[in-house]
């Protein structure tokens, strides 16, 4: 479904993104971890579509077509998901109100007419109850005084609401306690089908005793340098990422 | 170019002063004298001069007016043309047809000890109230309120006598309406006496797009002791307008007053607010907004006056200014040195969406004792844009993230209106209004609307 091939992108002029090649196919799970500065979530930005971030070489596709092309809301549409590492609060603009603009949105895009009140309630309260999400949020502003936790399970609900083909989630593990972490794995793996893919972005192998990945890839320096299977994300957690950035920085000198 | 703007108006009354003051009341007669010479030493301030930052008076005052001192009937019958169609509203409705009063012709029943209708029948009926409030707190150092007072023959007047609740909302429909360019010279007097209770919604409206019209506006606001009262005052006019509006207000003891000045639709306007607390433990929320795009103009000057103690100010202006639309915003709040235990908030938050438009925002706050709790706040930015991608990675639109960031701006503005069927209609309309929908009485929030 997606294919990344020889991805560059900067940001505020500094490329950060060095040649990312990946490949994810549907029913996988991938994580990406990496050290703090590495490109994770410049990778995740580039490929939701963040215009702040410039491409300046490479591909992505995604089901064939030119994901770069695509404006973010039509990478929605068309199946991609970004769970956000700090969700944006919108004050103003109410949880319920935001979330049917989303859906019916993607309806027109399908040539769908509107969801009708009454269902478009009862698919929220179904996909609530994934992330057990408390009802009072729905009628809150978006993310607005919402707890850390609350927060991040707000943003597997909208995961859920979409029912995307890919998922990006960048460190939704950040901020969370045991709880709230297995609450917000759960939903995730609920929402698993075999035709859907996750990407899992985090600095910790904790998640993925929930999440079972795959493949491990681990980011340094805007490149993917190791691409490998779970025990890879377990070899990390027991020898940290210096060994990664010692083989890598010699190898850069060897060059 | 200053005395020329204004001296068209001067000869104007000179040459027919019999006209101006035969079709006029006694009361709106006896201060044109003190107008005429305020007039005839005055010089316009100029455009980036103090309180005038956008606002050029010269060359808005400039055009040919014509002003209307023979009082010739615009041949319209509002009350049959009109009806209000605001759902689940009712109120007592009335028009100024350009600066003509004229009434909704359904025989507006107002309650015992309750007047609401023209100035000049007013000022015949009671000329010892008109005469103890007309002109008594609009200073001729104004140039608007000494050319609006040299000029007036008609206005508007509410006044709800002591202990009177006024249950329906009143409803003033101000419209401008000519085949020719037209000054409007309206002139509205609120009063409040002891423990009385009444909401006033205004409506300004443009019939006419394609004419040039100004609305030289006064309004004196007289808040007696342990009254309460809600003034909403809302524009929705053409780009060919030019609105010229000082509001006065004083307020007597423990008296409550909202006042609400909403620009929706406008060509160029300047809206002054005068306020003053004259008696103890009174309160005042002053509030507004703006909607600025294209080349429209607004600018807000407020100037509230502690003199007394335990009085309160809650005040918040909001603009969004678009394409090379330019907003102002100063105000002042002064407390004087015996006024203890005053609470005084000021905010003033803007938006400017291109980088043509242009806002100016001067908050002050001038404090003469020390046992007082305010504050003021100002800041000018853009939509974030990191909330505009996150509402983008949910499948909304560019443009429909930027207008609900913007319908959610105005939000706290629109919450305080308190008059809830105007409140639902005011938060349809600015949604509209940031759609880029055309001005129209069909989305006007007083709804009073053409069948």
């Amino acid at each position: 479904m997606l294919k990344v091939n020889n991805l560059h992108a900067v940001i505020n002029g500094k490329e950060i993104l060095k040649g990312i090649n990946l490949e994810v196919k549907p029913g996988e799970v991938h994580a990406i971890m990496g050290p703090n500065g590495s490109g994770k979530s410049t990778l995740s930005m580039v490929l939701a579509g963040n215009p702040a971030y410039e491409v300046t070489g490479g591909s992505a596709e995604f089901y064939g077509k030119d994901l770069l092309a695509m404006p973010p809301e039509i990478r929605s549409y068309e199946g991609l998901f970004l769970g956000f590492q700090y969700p944006v609060e919108i004050p103003g603009v109410s949880m319920v109100n935001f979330m049917r603009a989303a859906v019916n949105a993607k309806r027109e895009y399908f040539g769908q007419p509107p969801m009708s009140a009454t269902d478009f309630l009862k698919m929220m309260r179904e996909k609530r109850a994934i992330v057990e999400l408390d009802n009072k949020l729905a009628s809150r502003s978006v993310n607005e005084g919402f707890s850390g936790g609350e927060k991040k399970r707000n943003e597997i609900f909208q995961m859920a609401v979409l029912e995307p083909r890919l998922s990006i989630l960048d460190e939704t593990d950040s901020g969370l306690d045991i709880d709230a972490l297995r609450i917000v794995a759960e939903g995730v793996n609920k929402l698993k089908t075999e035709n859907n893919a996750t990407i899992v972005i985090t600095h910790y192998q904790r998640l993925l005793d929930y999440i079972k990945p795959e493949f491990v890839h681990i980011l340094y320096k805007g490149r993917i340098v190791k691409t490998g299977g779970p025990e890879l994300a377990l070899e990390l957690e027991e020898r940290g990422y210096d060994w990664i950035k010692e083989q890598v920085d010699s190898q850069n000198e060897e060059a | 170019m200053t005395m020329d703007a204004l001296r068209q108006y001067i000869d104007l009354y000179r040459e027919h002063p019999q006209l101006v003051e035969g079709n006029s009341a006694d009361i709106l007669n006896r201060p044109r004298r003190r107008a005429l010479e305020a007039l005839e030493n005055m010089a316009l301030p100029p455009v980036g001069s103090e309180h005038y930052a956008v606002t050029d008076l010269s060359s808005m005052l400039a055009p040919d007016y014509g002003v209307n001192l023979a009082r010739v009937a615009i041949d319209v019958n509002p009350g049959a043309s009109f009806h209000c169609g605001v759902p689940n509203i009712t109120t007592s409705l009335h028009f100024l047809m350009n600066d003509i009063y004229a009434s909704s012709g359904d025989g507006v029943c107002l309650q015992e000890g309750v007047f609401a209708g023209s100035l000049r029948r007013f000022c015949e009926l009671y000329p010892d109230e008109a005469s103890r409030c007309y002109g008594k707190v609009a200073g001729m150092e104004n140039p608007v309120a000494a050319l609006n007072t040299l000029l007036a023959q008609d206005g508007f007047v509410l006044r709800v006598s002591k202990g009177v609740k006024v249950e329906k909302p009143v409803q003033l429909v101000s419209i401008l309406e000519n085949g020719m360019p037209l000054m409007a010279v309206r002139r509205l007097l609120v009063i409040m006496e002891e423990g009385s209770e009444a909401r006033l919604l205004v409506c300004d409206h443009t019939q006419n797009p394609d004419v040039e019209f100004l609305a030289l506006q006064i309004v004196e606001i007289f808040a007696g002791p342990d009254s309460r009262l809600d003034y909403y005052d809302l524009e929705e006019s053409t780009e060919k307008t030019r609105r010229l509006c000082s509001l006065y207000l004083r307020q007597e003891e423990r008296s409550e007053v909202l006042i609400d000045g909403m620009t929706i639709f406008n060509g160029k306007t300047r809206n002054e607010y005068n306020c003053a607390f004259a008696g103890k433990g009174a309160s005042l929320r002053l509030m507004g907004m703006g909607i600025e795009d294209r080349s429209r103009e607004v600018e807000t000057y407020s100037r509230v006056e502690h003199l007394v103690p335990e009085c309160h100010t809650d005040e918040l202006f909001k603009y969004v200014v678009d394409d090379q639309a330019r907003g102002s915003f100063e105000g002042l709040v002064y407390v004087a040195e015996g006024a203890e235990k005053t609470e005084a908030y000021q905010s003033n938050r803007n938006i400017v969406g291109s980088d043509t438009a242009r806002m100016f925002s001067k908050p002050q706050l001038e404090i003469y004792n020390d046992d007082v709790k305010c504050s003021h706040g100002s800041a000018i930015g853009q939509l974030d844009a990191m909330q505009v991608f996150y509402m983008r990675t949910r499948g909304l639109s560019e443009a429909t993230a930027r207008l609900l960031l913007k319908q959610a701006f105005m939000a706290d503005v629109i919450d305080g209106v308190r008059l809830e069927p105007l409140r639902e209609r005011l938060r349809m309309m600015v949604e509209r209004r940031f759609a880029g929908e055309e001005a129209g009485c069909r989305s006007c929030s007083g709804a009073c609307m053409v069948k």
